[in-house]
């Protein structure tokens, strides 16, 4: 045990200090919520002001929204590395060493979910510069991050899952296109779930993403609903604990076939 | 423990009914360099792979530095040092920090673990280059760092999956003498797999030629070349000869055996290749069968592979370039 927490936190700071080693990453994502996040609270800006949508500042209601949906997208993508990593042999290297097999894919989860708070603490910052209140402070902060922490780690392990199943790149890709943006937009990442249409919440339901967003909304309002913020972090770690398994199901399938 | 390594009938098969491996066994004694054979698709990398644990045999068992592969995977894997065909190196990290991470999973730390690494960088010529990243080497640094990688951990059997392919002949030399030393300096047990003939007769005591998922021949390489007793005859034909043409006209040649024509080449073995070359020429001539060339050679590992996998070895590796 105490040996495979060891080696995960060496794969850890292996695939940490790989991402910033890549300048053009690390540019890319801080952008890329920066440009989510003024775009689409210019865009939809008086969306606020139609009947019934429950929030006075759509600055506020989006920059949660934003910060899940970020985690969400880092995680989908986690999988690529792995496949590269398949690729070269440098899984079947550690597979030969004593390194706990666990620690292969739990190394990318941890990292994701460190880079997932860096990232969190960046947007929750730049909203702040723009506008946006928090007036759950600093406990609804930190249940905002812990849930889309949550999210983007089961994301990553369903996403390591298809790189061992699938191998390729290509169906990495249409894999995560297909599923993060309909996820997202069947979510309340940017429109208030009463709004939606009725089988758009009925899907929203059973949504993670929407979990972590209503999660995250309800821990940053003025007298958040506590019960809401445990519930759904409570299917959050039910969701991960699932992704998780599926993902050493999918590793076990890569060993048999080698 | 006498032998290091030691596999009893594996078999290996993959889905869509590949038999990879259709029943290896080969020995290597504790010390000693045991070189496989064979051509592309042979089975050579699946044999290492189930020989490291990184694959189960559907069956037969194995041995590796005195534990069951499949029983006590975790034991042998402390005991092993593997160098696959395919690098296995992370190109984004530098060559010292890839193998200080390599250390660091065999449980080695602090001092131990920095001047191990520095050691080998040293011996393999990578400290200038040290701590650039991988994606910066040429193919043979990269190869380089792969056994240094492999070595990190002081293995007791160490398993190179081609180490030389790709290499050019200086580098390949080099690798030779690394290779030399390791198991006659540092008494490590070395199973080595190749395509080059020259270099499991230089480097291996002992060598097994597999094909098709099968040992085809296996002892020292010059009792394979002994058991071929006498010389090899290569005669090259102006014209293609008709199915059979050839081998009647040297049929009736007293000690002249082991007669095969592929394409133009026709190749046989006598007791004495520059006494029978004469006949074999006469016959071929009064036969109307044209020859471009002769050449007569003492039996070499090619021969060796030629009797057992019945085609010559470099076209083989024709193919792979083509
Ligand atoms: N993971 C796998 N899945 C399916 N088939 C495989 C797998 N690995 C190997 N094979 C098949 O098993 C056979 C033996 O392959 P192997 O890699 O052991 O050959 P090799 O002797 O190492 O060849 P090479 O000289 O080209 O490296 C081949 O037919 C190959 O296609
Ligand atoms: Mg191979």
């Amino acid at each position: 045990m105490n040996n495979a927490l060891a080696d995960s936190w060496f794969m850890t700071v292996r695939h940490l200090r790989n991402l910033f080693r890549q300048p053009a990453w690390i540019a890319i994502s801080l952008i890329q919520p920066v440009v989510w996040l003024l775009l689409y609270g210019a865009l939809f800006r008086r969306i606020v002001e139609i009947p019934g949508f429950g929030a006075s500042s759509y600055i506020d209601f989006l920059t949660p929204g934003i910060v899940v949906m970020t985690c969400l997208f880092s995680a989908g993508w986690s999988g690529m590395g792995l496949i590269d990593d398949l690729d070269r042999g440098v899984v079947d290297r550690f597979l030969v060493s004593p390194a706990s097999r666990g620690s292969l894919i739990a190394g990318r989860l941890i990292q994701g979910a460190m880079v997932g708070v860096i990232q969190a603490v960046i947007i929750i910052v730049l909203g702040l510069a723009i506008g946006a209140t928090y007036p759950g402070g600093i406990a609804g902060l930190t249940a905002l991050t812990v849930c889309a922490v949550l999210l983007g780690t089961a994301i990553g392990a369903l996403s390591n899952g298809v790189a061992l199943l699938s191998r390729r790149e290509e169906t990495m890709i249409a894999v995560s296109n297909f599923v993060l943006l309909p996820m997202t937009f069947l979510s309340s990442v940017f429109m208030a779930q009463a709004l939606m249409p009725q089988w758009m919440q009925d899907v929203a339901q059973y949504n993670p993403v929407n979990w972590a967003v209503q999660a995250g909304r309800a821990a940053l309002a003025a007298n958040g609903d506590w019960g809401i913020v445990f519930s759904r972090m409570g299917y959050l770690v039910v969701f991960t604990v699932v992704c998780t398994w599926l993902a050493t199901r999918a590793f076990r399938v890569y060993q048999r076939s080698i | 423990m006498d032998n290091a390594i030691e596999a009893r009938g594996l078999v290996k098969t993959y889905r869509g009914d590949v038999r990879a491996l259709d029943g290896v066994s080969l020995v290597a004694e504790t010390g000693t360099v045991f070189g496989l054979l064979g051509p592309n698709g042979a089975g050579k990398s699946t044999t290492v792979k189930i020989l490291t644990t990184l694959s189960r045999p559907n069956a037969g068992e194995a041995r590796v530095a005195g534990y069951d592969v499949v029983r006590e995977a975790a034991k042998v894997r402390l005991a092993i040092g593997c160098v696959a065909q395919k690098s296995g190196l992370d190109p984004a990290a530098t060559g010292r920090e890839n193998l200080m991470l390599q250390g660091r999973v065999y449980g080695m730390r602090g001092r131990e673990l920095k001047g191990r690494a520095q050691e080998l960088l040293e011996r393999f010529g990578l400290d200038a280059a040290a701590d650039r990243t991988v994606r910066t080497y040429s193919g043979g640094m990269q190869r380089k760092l792969d056994v240094a990688v492999g070595l990190m951990h002081r293995p007791q059997v160490l398993f190179l999956d081609e180490p030389t392919t790709g290499l050019d002949p200086e580098a390949r030399v080099d690798m030779w003498s690394e290779i030399a030393r390791l198991s006659g300096e540092e008494g490590l047990t070395i199973l080595l797999t190749t395509h080059y003939l020259d270099e499991a007769d230089r480097l291996a005591r002992r060598l097994a030629i597999v094909d098709q998922g099968r040992v085809v021949a296996e002892g020292a390489p010059d009792e394979l070349k002994a058991e071929l007793r006498g010389d090899a005859i290569v005669v090259e034909l102006e014209e293609q000869p008709h199915d059979g043409e050839v081998t009647r006209v040297l049929a009736h040649i007293a000690d002249l055996h082991d007669v095969a024509v592929e394409a133009r080449t026709l190749r046989a073995r006598a007791e004495s290749g520059a006494h029978m070359v004469p006949t074999v020429l006469a016959a071929l001539e009064s036969a109307g069968v044209a020859v471009a060339s002769v050449g007569v050679s003492r039996p070499s590992l090619d021969d060796v592979y030629l009797r057992y996998a019945g085609k010559a070895f470099c076209e083989d590796d024709a193919e792979v370039k083509r």
